[in-house]
């Protein structure tokens, strides 16, 4: 065996034309963990997905998956990862089971597809036609698909969007219990609560870039804030110079609100009303809560995960 | 047979087989078309020739000698005007007046005034007395084998394994496409040539069902003979749908869509439908052009099929036949290999 962990990448460059979709990326997973590409739409996810995955070849870099390269290799990862693309669409007038049993037979090995069948919880939905699933139930078979080759690496490309929160919560307990069986996962998503809940570690991505990684708790701490004080004013937008109150640091206006990035919340809230009562400004609303990955990005890139 | 291309075989099988109007254009569609022409082009019995007679004005005995003549329906009028505008009209092939001579108004240089006037001419002497002198005995002839619709049953199926070999390979492939479920397989560890055989193949089991259903239309409903041999007209089925299996594969190998793709296909099959003698032998063309014509897949398997059914030919004609087939195939199946679009 090879000293690389699953997923291993340096250095990857990818190019369209004159567009660079992914610019000197690195990744690395190891064993059992699950990587998190977390990034607004068009940052590069997608695309760093596929050359992992052996869709895409990079202009520069080294990509290794399970230590095998895909120049020379590529039927043997191909036999060892499962793989859920984006946006696929299977065949309507098949049912669950013979979707399964057409992606297992093209394989060496795997599980029967009943037994994926019961671990994607669609065994009453065994023998209905594919276009009468439900959208959720679509993503879980498209999951099944990718897990009917009992695959050691799981690559999955935004996995949930568009699912409602239960939806979106059955395929995270499927994720979770491959990872609790030893599996490497690589996930794309523009969800950070999916971020947090599945990642081990993370790469954020912007405009085919990293712009932070490690895990989501460093990654949180390295803001160098303990609190998020969001508030609005009943008298709507104002111009005050918030920055000078204790333990801010960094300001965000957004057209109905203000954002303040701060040490301690306790330390910034007494300050705050303070502040405002001194000026005869009345609060329309106030909140605090942790930073998020939601606020690094802000604080990053000055713009919303979901904004794109 | 590896487990992956038997799966994706049975699975491009299973979901023809749930497209009910695929179903519908592929077994029922021809069956209904050979009904209308055999319909349209049924041989009838001898044609009646209409022949007026006016009361008072054409005398009995010939109205008697005219209805024992020979295909002869006798139209009686009134008045001699009204006949005569029968006559003018053509509703009335002649008009027969007077007692001896006998009046006969017809225009011989139609043929059923010629014909009308003959059989007027053979009553009327028959009842004068007249007798034949040597005895002719007719034989009529009941070939089965030179109709119109036996012509047609072959081509019939012909035409429809073109079809449904190019539309059936051809919309299958695009429509994945657009699923990105060719994407999807380039992930796995399938071999890109079991994608494109297995095509091939799921058109074999209906390839038997097709056939069937369309001769033994033909053969049973229809009277249509069947005078070669069953082994050689099975083996230039196969060929001709791998054949057409291989032109959808190439058709089907790079449009992204359903439009772009029935575009192509109407481009290819089009003179087809015009040269390769389905509903007309490619005879009437002027003879420089059967050679090329003779190279297109579909005059080839057309012509196998109609020499097996209708003459009963095997041998060097039927070789060649196979041969551009296969050719045809051939070289479609490893050019879509090569130029074939998954993502």
């Amino acid at each position: 065996m090879s000293d690389f962990p699953p997923i291993y990448a340096r250095h990857l460059v990818k190019r369209y034309g004159d567009l660079v979709a992914v610019n000197d990326i690195e990744l690395t997973a190891s064993a059992g963990s699950c990587l998190g590409l977390l990034g607004p739409n068009g940052a590069g996810k997608t695309t760093t997905i596929e050359v992992l995955e052996g869709l895409l070849v990079p202009e520069q870099g080294e990509v290794r998956v399970l230590g095998l390269t895909w120049q020379e290799r590529g039927r043997e990862i191909r036999e060892r990862i499962g793989v859920q693309l984006q946006e696929t669409r299977l065949p309507d007038k098949l049912t669950p089971f013979e979707t399964l049993r057409l992606f297992r037979s093209l394989y060496k090995q795997g599980h029967e597809p009943d037994e994926i069948l019961e671990t994607v919880g669609l065994t009453e939905k065994r023998n209905v036609r594919n276009v009468n699933l439900s959208g959720g139930q679509r993503q879980r078979l498209a999951l099944g698909c990718a897990l009917v080759s009992q695959p050691e690496v799981l690559f999955l490309d935004e996995p949930t969007t568009g699912l409602d929160p239960q939806g979106r919560r059955r395929v995270w307990e499927i994720v979770e219990a491959f990872l609790a069986k030893g599996g490497t996962v690589l996930l794309t998503t523009h969800y950070m609560d999916e971020a947090e809940r599945l990642a081990d570690d993370l790469v954020i991505l912007d405009h085919g870039k990293v712009i932070a990684s490690g895990s989501p708790r460093s990654i949180i701490q390295s803001l160098g804030a303990e609190g998020i004080i969001s508030f609005a004013l009943s008298g709507g937008v104002d111009s005050l110079d918030y920055s000078t109150l204790p333990g801010v640091l960094s300001v965000r206006r957004d057209p109905d609100r203000v954002e303040l990035t701060v040490r301690e919340s306790h330390e910034t809230v007494p300050a705050l009303l303070d502040f405002l009562r001194e000026r005869n400004l009345e609060l329309a609303h106030l909140n605090t809560h942790p930073p998020t990955l939601e606020d690094v990005f802000v604080s990053l890139t000055g713009r919303y995960l979901r904004d794109e | 047979m590896s487990s992956s291309l038997r799966e994706l075989t049975r699975v491009r099988f299973l979901m023809f087989t749930r497209e009910p109007e695929a179903m519908f254009w592929v077994f029922l569609f021809p069956v209904v078309l050979a009904l209308v022409l055999s319909f349209a082009f049924k041989q009838r019995g001898v044609e009646m020739v209409r022949v007026g007679v006016v009361s008072g004005e054409t005398e009995e005995r010939w109205v008697t000698a005219l209805k024992g003549g020979e295909s002869i329906k006798v139209v009686p009028f009134v008045t001699r005007n009204e006949a005569e505008r029968k006559l003018r009209s053509g509703a009335l092939a002649a008009l027969v007046t007077g007692g001896e001579p006998v009046n006969v108004r017809c225009d011989p240089t139609r043929p059923e005034g010629e014909t009308a006037r003959l059989r007027i001419q053979d009553a009327i002497q028959h009842a004068g007395g007249r007798t034949d002198p040597v005895p002719v005995v007719t034989e009529v002839l009941k070939d089965h084998g030179s109709r119109y619709i036996d012509f047609l049953i072959p081509g019939l199926l012909g035409m429809n394994l073109m079809g449904t070999g190019i539309w059936g390979t051809g919309f299958s492939i695009v429509d994945w496409r657009q699923r990105k479920l060719l994407k999807r397989f380039l992930v796995t560890p399938m071999r890109k040539s079991q994608y494109l055989l297995s095509q091939v193949l799921s058109r074999i089991g209906f390839l038997i069902l097709e056939v069937v259903v369309i001769v033994a239309f033909g053969v049973f409903v229809l009277g249509v003979p069947f005078r070669g041999s069953l082994a050689a007209f099975a083996s230039i089925c196969l060929i001709g749908t791998f054949c057409f299996s291989g032109l959808g594969l190439l058709i089907a190998a790079r449009p992204r869509t359903i439009e772009g793709v029935s575009g192509v296909m109407n481009f290819v099959m089009m003179p087809m439908w015009l040269f390769s003698g389905v509903f007309f032998s490619y005879e009437n063309f002027p003879e420089i052009f059967h050679p090329a014509i003779r190279l297109l897949p579909l005059t080839a398997l057309n012509d196998g099929l109609r020499g097996l059914m209708l003459e009963g030919t095997a041998g060097p004609h039927l070789v060649v036949q196979s041969l551009v087939l296969a050719f045809w195939g051939a070289v479609s199946f490893f050019v879509a290999l090569r130029i074939f679009r998954w993502q």
